[in-house]
Parts: C-alpha cells; sequence; structure tokens
C-alpha cells in the first residue's frame, strides 16, 4: 500500500529578552544553578506575575511577519501539573486566546516553494531543569531556565514529508533570527521542536492516528526521528497492528523513538484563566508602531533581489536565508554594480569556506567591501576565474585588498592581444604534433595547445582570447 | 451531573491530595453541591455574552524588561530541606 505522511510541528523558541516573562531577573545563560530564581520563579507565598512587555512586543512581531491575526485581546491561562522543576503546580500558558492565530510561512523544498499554515503561537513561561545524575539517590533542581519566556509556535498538520519538516523547522528559525526575537542557539535550548507524526494510505480523508515526538533541539535529529517515527507506523500498519496516540521520545544514539507516555497517561491539564493575571491588550497604535519597526522581511528582500539584481529566485531564496547574508549581499551587489557575479561568490565559494570552517556569515574574514573589489575586477577582465580564485584565497588569508593582492603576486590577466599572439605562435612552433592532430580533426589537441600558452603566461592569458587567437592562427 | 467515586479518585489523584476510601463518598456528596449549583448557573442563557477571563474590567500593566532582581540563592536555599552545588534535591523523579 502507499502511504502519505502527515505532520505538524510545535516549536518552542525562546524569546530573547533580558528577563523573565513574569519577573525582573536575568534571563543570561550559563548561570551558576539558582542563582537566576527569584521568589517568583521559586513559587514563594504570596508572589505575583508581573509582565515582561518585550514578550508581548517579540510576539506580535512574529504574528505581523507571518501575517497572522493579532488578538488584541489574549489570556494567560494556567496548565496544571505537578513535577518538581514546576514550583507553582502550574505553567501560565494561554489556551482559549492565544496572541497569535492564523498565519502562513513559505518554505523551499528542494526548488519549490510551499506554504505551511500557522495554527496559534502562545506566550508561556518554561519549566526549570531537573537532573537525574546522582545526587546521593536524589534529582538536583535548578530553576534558573524556571520562567524564561517561549512562544509556542504551532502549525497545521500541512508537511507531508521529513524534509518539508526540515525545511519549515528551517524557516521558522531563520525568521526568528530576522526579526531579532530568538537567538537561535538550539544547543542551549532556544529552539525546541515537536513533531506530531502520523500516516494514512493515499487518498484516505481522515488523518491517521499521530504520535508526538518530543524535544528536537537540532535540525539532523528532526528528520531522523521523523524518518525512523514513520517507518515504525508504516511497519505496525502493514503487519496488522495499530497505532496508539502516543508521545515518545527520540534517542540518538539508537536513532530510535521509544514511547514515553500512551493517551491513557496523558496529562489532564485543567486549563483554566490564571486569576493572577488581567488580559493582555494590545491597542492598534501598539501594532502599527511595532510593524513601522520591523526589518524588511525574506519574502520581500527575496523578491527585491531577484528584481532589483537579476538574481535567480533560487539564488535569492538562499541569499535571504539569513539576514546577516541578505545584508552582506547586498552590499556587495551595490557596490559592484554586479548582482549575478555577487550571488555566485556569496552562494558559492563564501557559503563554502563558512561551512568548512564552521563559520557565521558575521565572522566572514572577507568583508564586503573587499569581495566588491574582487568582483570589480573579474568584472572589468582584470581577473580571469581561474586568477580570481586565487586572489579569493589570497582575501580569506589576508586584510589586503583584492587590487593590493593583483599589484603584489602580478595577477593580472594578460588581455593584450600582441602578447598572447606572440605566446601562441610560440606555443604552435613547440608542437608540431598537436598542431597536426588538430588540423586532422581532432578539436581536443586544441585544449593541449591552449595549456601550454596559459602555462606560458603563468596563468594570466585571458583564456578565451586564447582560444580565439589559436583558432585564428591555425585557420 | 453526577460524579462517580472513580471520578472522585481520579480528581484527587491529579490534585495530588490523599483522599482515602472512606472519605470518598463524603467528598463525593460535597462536590455534587457544587456541581449542582454551577448547573443552575449553566442554565442561564449567556448567549451573545463574552466569557469573562478576569471579574474587574482592567487590563494587564506590563513592565519595562529591566533586570531588577539580584541573586538571593542563599537565603532562599536557606529554608530548603536539602541542597547540593547550588542545587535544590528532592526525591528522584524519573518519568
Amino acid at each position: 500500500m502507499k502511504w502519505e505522511v502527515v505532520i505538524g510541528l510545535e516549536v518552542h523558541v525562546q524569546l530573547n529578552t533580558a528577563t523573565k516573562i513574569f519577573s525582573g531577573t536575568s534571563t543570561a545563560f550559563g548561570a551558576e544553578p539558582n542563582t537566576q530564581a527569584s521568589a517568583v520563579e521559586l513559587a514563594f507565598p504570596g508572589v505575583l506575575p508581573v509582565m515582561n512587555k518585550a514578550v508581548v512586543e517579540k510576539a506580535i512581531r512574529l504574528g505581523l511577519a507571518l501575517g497572522s491575526k493579532i488578538n488584541q485581546k489574549n489570556v494567560f491561562a494556567r496548565k496544571n501539573y505537578f513535577y518538581p522543576d514546576l514550583p507553582k503546580g502550574y505553567q501560565i500558558s494561554q489556551m482559549e486566546l492565544p496572541i497569535v492565530e492564523g498565519g502562513v510561512l513559505p518554505i523551499l523544498v528542494g526548488e519549490e516553494e510551499k506554504l505551511v499554515k500557522l495554527t496559534r503561537a502562545h506566550m508561556e513561561e518554561d519549566a526549570g531543569k531537573s537532573l537525574h545524575e546522582d545526587f546521593s539517590g536524589m534529582t538536583g533542581i535548578d530553576l534558573n531556565r524556571a520562567g524564561t519566556p517561549l512562544l509556542e509556535v504551532v502549525s497545521e498538520p500541512d508537511m507531508r514529508s521529513p524534509e518539508e519538516a526540515v525545511a519549515y523547522a528551517r524557516a521558522l528559525h531563520s525568521l526568528v533570527m530576522w526579526l531579532g526575537i530568538c537567538d537561535g542557539n538550539m544547543q542551549e535550548g532556544s529552539f525546541r521542536v515537536d513533531a506530531n507524526v502520523s500516516v494514512r494510505p493515499f487518498g484516505q480523508q481522515e488523518y491517521g492516528t499521530r504520535r508526538e515526538i518530543k524535544n528536537l533541539n537540532s535540525f539532523r535529529f528532526l528528520e531522523q526521528a521523523i524518518k525512523y517515527e514513520i517507518q515504525w507506523q508504516i511497519d505496525t500498519l502493514e503487519d496488522g497492528g495499530r497505532v496508539e496516540q502516543a508521545t515518545v521520545l527520540f534517542d540518538p544514539d539508537s536513532g530510535e523513538t521509544r514511547m514515553m507516555r500512551s493517551k491513557e497517561d496523558a496529562h489532564d491539564y485543567r486549563y483554566f484563566p490564571d486569576p493572577d493575571l488581567l488580559p493582555v491588550r494590545i491597542a492598534d497604535e501598539q501594532i502599527e508602531r511595532i510593524r513601522s519597526e520591523m526589518p524588511e522581511l525574506p519574502a520581500a528582500m527575496k523578491a527585491r533581489f531577484v528584481e532589483a539584481f537579476g538574481v535567480s529566485s533560487y539564488d535569492a531564496a538562499l541569499l535571504t536565508g539569513s539576514r546577516a547574508t541578505a545584508e552582506y549581499f547586498e552590499a556587495v551587489a551595490q557596490a559592484s554594480g554586479q548582482g549575478k557575479l555577487a550571488a555566485n561568490w556569496v552562494n558559492g565559494e563564501i557559503a563554502a569556506r563558512l561551512n568548512r570552517d564552521g563559520k557565521d556569515i558575521s565572522a566572514c574574514p572577507i568583508a564586503a567591501e573587499r569581495l566588491t573589489g574582487l568582483i570589480q575586477r573579474i568584472a572589468d577582465n582584470t581577473l580571469s576565474s581561474k586568477l580570481a580564485k586565487q586572489v579569493f584565497d589570497a582575501l580569506w588569508d589576508s586584510e589586503l585588498s583584492a587590487d593590493a593582492i593583483i599589484e603584489r603576486d602580478g595577477l593580472k590577466q594578460v588581455s593584450d592581444v600582441g602578447a598572447i599572439e606572440k605566446m601562441v605562435e610560440e606555443a604552435i612552433a613547440a608542437s608540431p604534433k598537436a598542431v597536426e592532430e588538430y588540423r586532422a580533426g581532432k578539436e581536443k589537441a586544441l585544449n593541449a595547445l591552449a595549456g601550454q600558452v596559459m602555462k606560458a603566461s603563468k596563468g594570466k592569458a585571458n583564456p578565451a582570447q586564447v582560444q580565439d587567437i589559436l583558432k585564428q592562427k591555425l585557420a | 451531573m453526577s460524579l462517580t467515586h472513580q471520578d472522585v479518585a481520579r480528581i484527587a489523584k491529579l490534585a495530588r491530595i490523599n483522599v482515602s476510601d472512606e472519605e470518598i463518598a463524603a467528598v463525593g456528596n460535597q462536590l455534587n453541591n457544587i456541581f449542582g449549583l454551577i448547573e443552575k448557573m449553566q442554565a442561564v442563557n449567556t448567549d451573545g455574552i463574552e466569557p469573562m477571563a478576569h471579574p474587574q474590567d482592567v487590563s494587564l500593566r506590563l513592565r519595562e524588561d529591566i533586570v531588577t532582581q539580584t541573586n538571593q540563592r542563599e537565603a532562599f536555599q536557606a529554608v530548603a530541606p536539602q541542597v547540593e552545588k547550588g542545587l535544590f534535591l528532592v526525591p528522584k523523579v524519573i518519568e
């Protein structure tokens, strides 16, 4: 039987505020245990939550970027469960009236664009951390993370393959960083993904029973976990079994998912509006102010790059993968007036080198002005593509400008016809055999001759010119 | 609506309240009385009325995102039953 995969993702986006959602306690990562846990996070009697304005504003930012509805009245609710890293006995979250509803996120799968619908995004607090290593047979609790502001972003079950799920997660990841609302650091848990996965026979309308894979903190694990889960569900169904609704965990060591709790053990969270917090009301003016402060969004920038610089839609999508890359490209394209060349170098050599060195574009050793210098020398034919590579290498490892490197290493391409003709004649005289073969119809022999000329010029002759002159002389 | 003994036991478990078998009947009666009252309220026609999240018609005041709290770990942990390396210790929990 042919099966169709249905995936929806819930992403916990940690907002990059200075303080917690309900207290003025610092959220800085990596502090000594419990040094950033105030009476509010510890749930001391009598404390009350005091809402952080930045959380509301960052949520609105995301909502506007996704084209969502901003609920101008939204309500906090208590989600009740008992766990030692949640001292209050409930998590403050949003249930019936979240701050953000609806919206779409465009994703790029291969070279194809697809729109994924959003269900909602709501504000909530994070819990603390339980450390199960042995503390004299007990569990250690660190409440530094408790009260850290999160946006839980819930998608519709719109994805049909692990690749689409990863593309969606990547697009959301780059958007929240683009908007400056999340640092995107997945190792530190700033962006955590839960995946709801089900399968159904092709053509069937109703969804199959889903299982939820919790807490995936890398795109690679997300893909592996979903792939494993899909295969497990298909195998189970084809063996005549049933998939029961459950929550599962992914084990990166074995590459398998395993059951955490079944539907019978599912929590009954008994949500109700939190009487400690009044409804959040958002004025039109506040939304408009935030809208006016928004950076140009990736989709708009992508369209502009295609329009203004003549780059392909695919290249533009890569260039707008992060705001830093987009800004870098734009600076080079503007200054050099060579959009396509700029796109080729940024998506090609620059991306490959950064990837090799595990660096981000913000740490690129070649600043935009220096790449511009290189591109200008390619555009005006001073450099052949081979020489350009050589200059690029030198740019990467030095602080010099492209012109200084060309000067220092004598890398100017020779386009002087007289000089090239002389070298061509020498090559022809030195290789009668190649000449004979070429005249006998062996086209390849020309390359041998051209190679000799390039060698004689130390790679500096303009290759197109060399070919032309050779053909002329041998005609 | 009438709660069964099973319902009462489940609610007690969720709320982590220890209710003995002897108490269940009495607690069940009390809860049923409360539900009776709620049923009366639910009989009122509320069509077109927006649900109220808070009895006062005021909005949440928002605080600026500025750090105001300092590290008080020592004071807080002075009243904790057990601590180690800055962590609060609790009976082992593995879900």
